[in-house]
């Protein structure tokens, strides 16, 4: 009656798998865990240096600025008005030096991302070959939950702001890859032939025609990638991110009600910020979009 | 036929499916196109295309959706590559151009217009016209861009963007385009098909009136014969990747290769399309005592118009210098308007019978 139980593994060689896999990793970030994290110095200090910046600088000119950048980027007076009258309530609510490190945690990421992710997609977008490597991977890092790979990150680099932005960085850059490329691909392929017919090489072709039509959905991807690190910033609390997160966190495990709505609701204004006023350049840089004339 | 041809396609073949050279050989081994198709997915596009393309003139190759026409235009831009033969441009093979020279050869000898317009929707009419002369690096784009899009009646249209357009001025913007490279070759892939009867006619005499100023050479693809013959000097038809006949407009009506051709020009309308040249008869001597004369380009159903009311039944033909050279008769214009007077009522019993059992 052999064949009716599962012809699973010895549980020794399970447990040696895992000792030989958990020590090998071990031994590796031990000897070049330093070296990593020196790698990503730079990153700590852009990170750093903004969070401080963000903290220390008078309120009332970080709601300025805030309002005013996004004017910029909108050209929007009412979504101006709204994210000054939004900031300040979070302040009000005393959940301002908490959202600056959100806001400088979620800028870095989205910076990493879109340096990482932009010309990763529009690499993918070039040739079937790399996509096909590229897809399992980013449908990988889509679904392993994301505690998982807090495991090895944490390992590697220990707990902090570092590795919390790693986390993040893995978490949300996917969408923003995954759009780029096909945003490139779905590029009318008759347009591309005219590109081609009048003498333009690849590069023109693609600064001048494949980019700026494949925008809506890069532009999509981006915004994704904002939202996604968004929601991985609490999750990130739990390997000492500080801000938001960390209050939804302990919100949690205390069952403090009131706070966790608090502070979710803080994260919700800081999504709608960045959802709309991304949304908002996307259109306006996009001008041929509008006013188009249905059918006909 | 053409003395001075600008472009030349050499024995061309285009292979669609997997592993085309290796097709190509089973080809020249006598597999035919059928077995090529079903036994290795192998599609022949084009088979043995021989043309030489007149300079300064407009060659229109007509064929049906399917006959490779498309296909057949894509070559002299290098926009496709044959899997075997040779495409000339001015004695120079294209095939051997690298990427570089390629590039060149597209940005400043040869442009093209599209079928479904191909304008970039993100670029106003003026940076659409403006294209071809940014890859080209010419200075004074924008003054140069606007004569064109003038002179294709688009002028205070230069800042729309080509989606708000109707299909008939996203093809003008098509068009300059393509004139605003001054490119000396202008492929046009069935250009006109998308657009509305009254339209298309607009932008055929647009054409006509450019080609007159502008003496380019113009390949220009459609399905429909009156186009081909309203604007072909020459003209070739395509059949499933083929050349069935090639030549002027007038040799389709009066002599069809073959039946395929003959139910094409079957439903035209001679009278417009025959010159009365095409059908003259040659003068006899001393043949010279009518008083009516009609230029050799004139339609025949004008010069029927004019017989009648001059109620003569023959008129002297004459070129351009005003010289007598061939005689037209009532006989002989009939006889190019209904092909089937002649013929016995029995042969046209017969005529009747087949289509009937089609």
């Amino acid at each position: 009656m052999d064949w009716l139980t599962f012809p699973a593994l010895d549980r020794e060689v399970l447990r040696a798998m895992r000792k030989t896999l958990d020590g090998g990793y071990r031994d590796f970030s031990r000897n070049y865990g330093d070296q990593i994290e020196g790698v990503f110095d730079p990153l700590l200090v852009l990170l750093v240096w903004l969070e401080q910046t963000l903290i220390h600088a008078p309120w009332l000119v970080v709601l300025g600025l805030a309002m005013g950048l996004s004017y910029v980027i909108s050209r929007q007076v009412k979504l101006s008005i709204i994210v000054g009258l939004a900031l300040a309530g979070i302040g009000v609510f005393g959940m301002w030096e908490d959202t600056m490190r959100t806001l400088a945690m979620i800028a870095s990421a989205t910076l990493i991302c879109l340096v990482i992710g932009l010309p990763l997609g529009i690499l993918m977008a070039q040739s079937n070959r790399t996509q096909s490597v590229l897809m399992p991977v980013l449908d990988a890092m889509q679904t392993i939950p994301p505690f998982v790979y807090l495991i090895p990150v944490v390992m590697l680099l220990g707990i902090g702001k570092i590795p919390g932005l790693l986390a993040v960085v893995i978490y949300a850059v996917p969408p923003v890859i995954r759009l780029t490329n096909l945003g490139i691909r779905l590029v009318d392929h008759h347009v591309l032939e005219a590109a081609d017919a009048f003498g333009a090489n690849r590069w023109q072709r693609l600064l001048r025609v494949q980019i700026p039509l494949a925008l809506p959905n890069i532009f999509a991807g981006i915004n994704q990638t904002i939202m996604m690190a968004l929601a991985m910033v609490v999750i990130a609390s739990m390997i000492g991110v500080k801000g938001l997160g960390q209050s939804v966190l302990q919100a949690i495990t205390n069952q403090y009600l009131a706070l966790g709505l608090f502070n979710g609701m803080a994260i919700v204004i800081l999504a709608v910020i960045f959802d709309r006023t991304s949304q908002a350049y996307g259109r306006r840089i996009q001008k041929h979009r509008q006013d188009m004339p249905r059918g006909g | 036929m053409a003395d001075d041809p600008q472009i030349y396609l050499k024995n061309i073949y285009k292979i669609f499916g997997p592993r085309p050279k290796r097709a190509m050989e089973r080809l020249r081994q006598g597999m035919d196109k059928q077995t090529l198709l079903d036994r290795y997915n192998n599609l022949l596009g084009l088979a043995d295309i021989n043309l030489e393309i007149p300079r300064h003139q407009v060659q229109v190759i007509m064929g049906l959706s399917g006959s490779g026409k498309s296909t057949l235009i894509r070559h002299i831009n290098r926009l496709m590559k044959p899997t075997s033969g040779q495409v000339f441009i001015d004695d120079t093979d294209i095939l051997t151009l690298n990427d570089r020279e390629l590039r060149e050869l597209r940005c400043h000898r040869v442009s093209m217009v599209f079928q479904r317009f191909a304008l970039f929707p993100h670029r106003t009419v003026m940076d659409n016209v403006c294209y071809g002369l940014e890859i080209q690096k010419r200075p004074n784009a924008q003054s140069h861009a606007q004569q064109w899009i003038d002179r294709v009646g688009l002028t205070g249209y230069e800042d729309f963007y080509p989606p708000t357009l109707s299909g008939g001025m996203q093809q003008r913007v098509g068009l300059a385009r393509a004139l605003a490279t001054d490119a000396d070759i202008l492929l046009m892939d069935e250009p006109f098909s998308a657009l509305d009867p009254l339209i298309r006619r607009e932008m055929q005499d647009l054409v006509v009136d450019l080609q007159n100023e502008l003496h380019k050479t113009v390949v220009f693809i459609t399905h429909d014969l009156d186009e081909a013959l309203r604007l072909g000097d020459q003209v070739a038809l395509l059949q499933d990747g083929s050349i069935v006949q090639k030549g002027v407009g007038a040799d389709f009506i009066l002599r069809p290769a073959n039946e395929y051709v003959a139910s094409f020009t079957k439903d035209i309308n001679a009278g417009k399309y025959l010159s009365c040249g095409a059908i003259m008869e040659s003068l006899p001597p001393q043949y010279t005592h009518l008083d009516t004369l009609i230029p050799s380009g004139t339609p025949i159903e004008k010069a029927l118009h004019t017989l009648c009311q001059t109620q003569k039944n023959e008129a002297l033909i004459t070129n351009g210098k005003d010289e007598p050279v061939g005689l037209l008769t009532l006989g002989k214009i009939s006889q190019a308007i209904d092909p089937d007077h002649g013929k016995s009522p029995h042969d046209r019993q017969d005529d009747k019978n087949i289509s009937s059992a089609s």
